[in-house]
């Protein structure tokens, strides 16, 4: 199968790997793909640097789906039939909603909600961002009101976190600890009766009573809430096991995004999960200086973009053709590394369809550029510059 | 400022290395302790939540504990259950130890829940680390202790967690530690920060956001920004001209030399892109002095390129 066609052919993206691989541009780049070919897209980041909101040449996203232009977007040069819808996923917000929602009564939702120790998980300390990514994933495909969505996950030091994070909210809240905590004679009454299990004990003096007491009227306070919870964590895990499902395995070609790429394949097969595609950003492709032939090639054949030294030198004079003969020379070392690096993705992550992005001129503007990645994504955009 | 070098992190006892992911944040680490450990100081670099990216570097991937590494420098992976259990034993009567067997797991839930215990109990383990006496029974002191911190957000929660637990837990023995622990942090005699950033847009603005919110949510300061990975100086602008004339004048250059002078100007204006961003630092941050590390060739063996980077360092350290 064709990047082209495994990018086309299901409901959910989910773009995943090392920092600084360029997983942004690339999310944006299959959203943009997709609406070109008609489908209304939900584009979703959760990552907080603004990132998204700069690869779509946007001052701000706001933290619900919100419709881009097609005049915004026409920079790209890519036909939209369909729609992008783009958004930053809001943590707190997100996990603000779920209790909404999922809260019997409106007291025990001002219960939690006051909860220091609920501000403090539900806000900047990391974990809930994951669950509530996939949370906002899996109310925005139930909404029926797109067809196809695309997210774009933390460096895949959280990703894992964030495929382990229904299964780790579940355990949480499945935990003997935890009902040990919310039985009606539970931690709140053990800490007060002064005759706590020895654990308890411990616990107590360790982290101190007043903490221990908040963390018991967070529990209490929460666990109405934990069959909602359980089914939601069940639901959500499900959803990432859809056949409709698949992740995008985003790298570039050095050496710590290789190995973590590699890693990061290994585990989402050993969970199950399916990879639909390989996108292999920033890779120098021609190698156009050749000195000596390619290995393999015909010795005798004369390459037209061979390079001259020293024609070059008589072209430009000694230090501009020095300059420029180097600069050909890292350009063709450039190249060769990133077909090895190529050839080892290929070779380690057998069978799942590869894409790569030429290195793009740094000048080009954002949607320029997003254009760009969308046509080395999908074959068939047409309407593309070269180059 | 004090009389010291400002480009004297190596002076201090507890240095953390943070950054954006994908930065080159582990290897800028792997870097700072090679050369502390080369000029003699007993030195060990600490991983925290990582997955053992830099011991791999040193080529001891999954060891437990303290690991040598080279000569006088070591290499550790903090592992937050392990620091729970060094603390227990050495703040714990034995009578309660033997109830710890029975609160582990609850004890695990509860600092899965607890917020930033997981990072009060890794800052107390690297602030153990910089003891000149060591608590950990068969250890033995560092000079420095270089830290391999967590990417940006994760930082600022490892830089802030002394403060953050303090705040949440209002009052217990951790809580109380951790006001020393912090007090050692804001010591600049004793901590240095050093952040590390490549010469592009979204990793110069994430550098500026986390100074910003380190210094409103920590009150910590940067002493030292390393710019990574930077590619070369630019031509001036004679060069450039005299390139972009040779291209128009039809006939000078063959297809070949055509392209090469194309890549060329491309390299360029990469390389002037780089230098508007390393500007942009020392316009905005022109109080901390700033380091740049050139980009090493693709390929490299990692310990060569541990070394090689450490040979930069030494230039202006």
């Amino acid at each position: 199968m064709s990047v082209s066609s495994a990018l086309t052919t299901r409901r959910i993206y989910i773009c995943v790997g090392a920092g600084g691989v360029g997983k942004t541009t690339s999310a944006a780049a299959i959203a943009l793909g997709l609406a070109a070919r008609g489908r209304r897209v939900a584009l979703i980041t959760i990552d907080p640097s603004r990132r998204l909101a700069g690869a779509l040449a946007l001052d701000e996203l706001a933290g619900e789906p919100q419709l881009l232009s097609a005049e915004h977007l026409a920079p790209a040069g890519v036909l939209l039939r369909g729609e992008v819808w783009a958004m930053v996923l809001d943590p707190q917000r997100t996990f603000d909603d779920l209790i909404r929602r999922l809260a019997p009564d409106d007291a025990t939702r001002e219960r939690v909600f006051a909860n220091h120790i609920y501000r403090e998980i539900s806000g900047a300390v990391g974990g809930s961002h994951e669950f509530s990514a996939i949370a906002k994933l899996y109310e925005l495909d139930r909404s029926g009101e797109f067809d196809a969505i695309v997210l774009d996950t933390p460096p895949s030091r959280n990703a894992l976190d964030f495929l382990r994070a229904p299964e780790s909210l579940m355990q949480f809240f499945d935990a003997p600890a935890l009902r040990l905590l919310l039985a009606p004679a539970g931690l709140g009454a053990r800490i007060s009766s002064r005759a706590g299990a020895p654990a308890l004990a411990l616990i107590r003096r360790l982290v101190g009573v007043d903490l221990l007491s908040e963390i018991a009227l967070f529990f209490a306070a929460v666990g109405s809430l934990i069959g909602g919870f359980r089914e939601r964590a069940a639901a959500v895990e499900a959803l990432l096991r859809d056949r409709g499902t698949t992740f995008v395995l985003v790298s570039s070609l050095e050496r710590e995004p290789i190995r973590e790429s590699i890693a990061f394949a290994a585990q989402l097969r050993q969970a199950g999960l399916d990879i639909g595609a390989v996108v292999v950003n920033r890779v120098t492709v021609a190698a156009p200086t050749s000195r000596e032939p390619a290995a393999g090639g015909d010795p005798s054949a004369t390459d037209a973009r061979r390079i001259d030294e020293v024609s070059l030198r008589a072209a430009l004079g000694e230090e501009l053709g020095a300059i420029v003969a180097a600069s050909a020379e890292r350009a063709e070392r450039l190249a060769r590394h990133d077909q090895a690096g190529v050839a080892l993705l290929r070779a380690e992550l057998g069978g799942v369809p590869l894409a790569t992005v030429p290195l793009l001129d740094r000048s080009l503007g954002e949607l320029e550029r997003l254009g760009a990645v969308a046509r080395a994504l999908f074959n068939d955009l047409g309407g593309g510059k070269e180059l | 400022m004090n009389e010291r070098s400002p480009l004297a992190p190596l002076d201090r006892r507890l240095v953390f290395v943070v950054g954006k992911g994908g930065v080159g944040r582990s290897t800028v680490a792997g870097a700072v302790g090679l050369l502390a450990a080369r000029r003699g100081a007993q030195t060990i670099v600490a991983e925290v939540s990582g997955r053992g990216e830099l011991l791999q570097r040193f080529g001891v991937a999954d060891e437990e504990g303290e690991v040598e590494v080279a000569p006088h420098l070591w290499a550790i992976q903090i592992d937050t259950a392990r620091a729970l259990d060094e603390y227990l034993h050495e703040h714990l009567p034995l009578r309660m130890l033997a109830d710890l067997v029975g609160a582990t797991r609850l004890i695990g839930y509860l600092a899965a829940a607890t917020p930033g215990l997981r990072e009060m109990l890794n800052l107390g383990k690297l602030w153990e680390l910089a003891q000149t006496e060591r608590r950990v029974p068969g250890t033995h002191p560092y000079d420095v202790v270089v830290v391999d911190a967590p990417a940006s957000g994760h930082s600022l929660a490892l830089l802030s967690a002394a403060q953050t637990f303090a705040r949440t837990a209002q009052g217990g023995p951790i809580a109380r530690q951790g006001g020393r622990i912090d007090e050692f942090l804001h010591d600049r005699e004793q901590t240095a920060i050093v952040a590390v950033a490549r010469p592009d847009d979204a990793a110069v603005t994430e550098l500026l956001e986390l100074r910003q919110r380190l210094s409103d949510e920590a009150g910590l300061a940067l002493d030292l920004l390393v710019v990574n990975a930077v590619s070369r100086e630019p031509l001036d602008d004679g060069q450039t001209s005299s390139l972009r004339a040779a291209l128009d004048q039809g006939g000078l250059l063959d297809a070949g030399a055509r392209l090469a002078v194309q890549l060329a100007l491309r390299e360029d204006r990469e390389s002037q892109i780089e230098r508007e961003q390393i500007a942009r630092l020392t316009r905005d941050l022109p109080d901390i002095p700033l380091v740049e590390l050139r980009r090493t060739e693709h390929g490299e063996l990692a310990s060569h390129e541990l070394e090689a980077l450490a040979d930069q360092l030494a230039a202006v350290l």
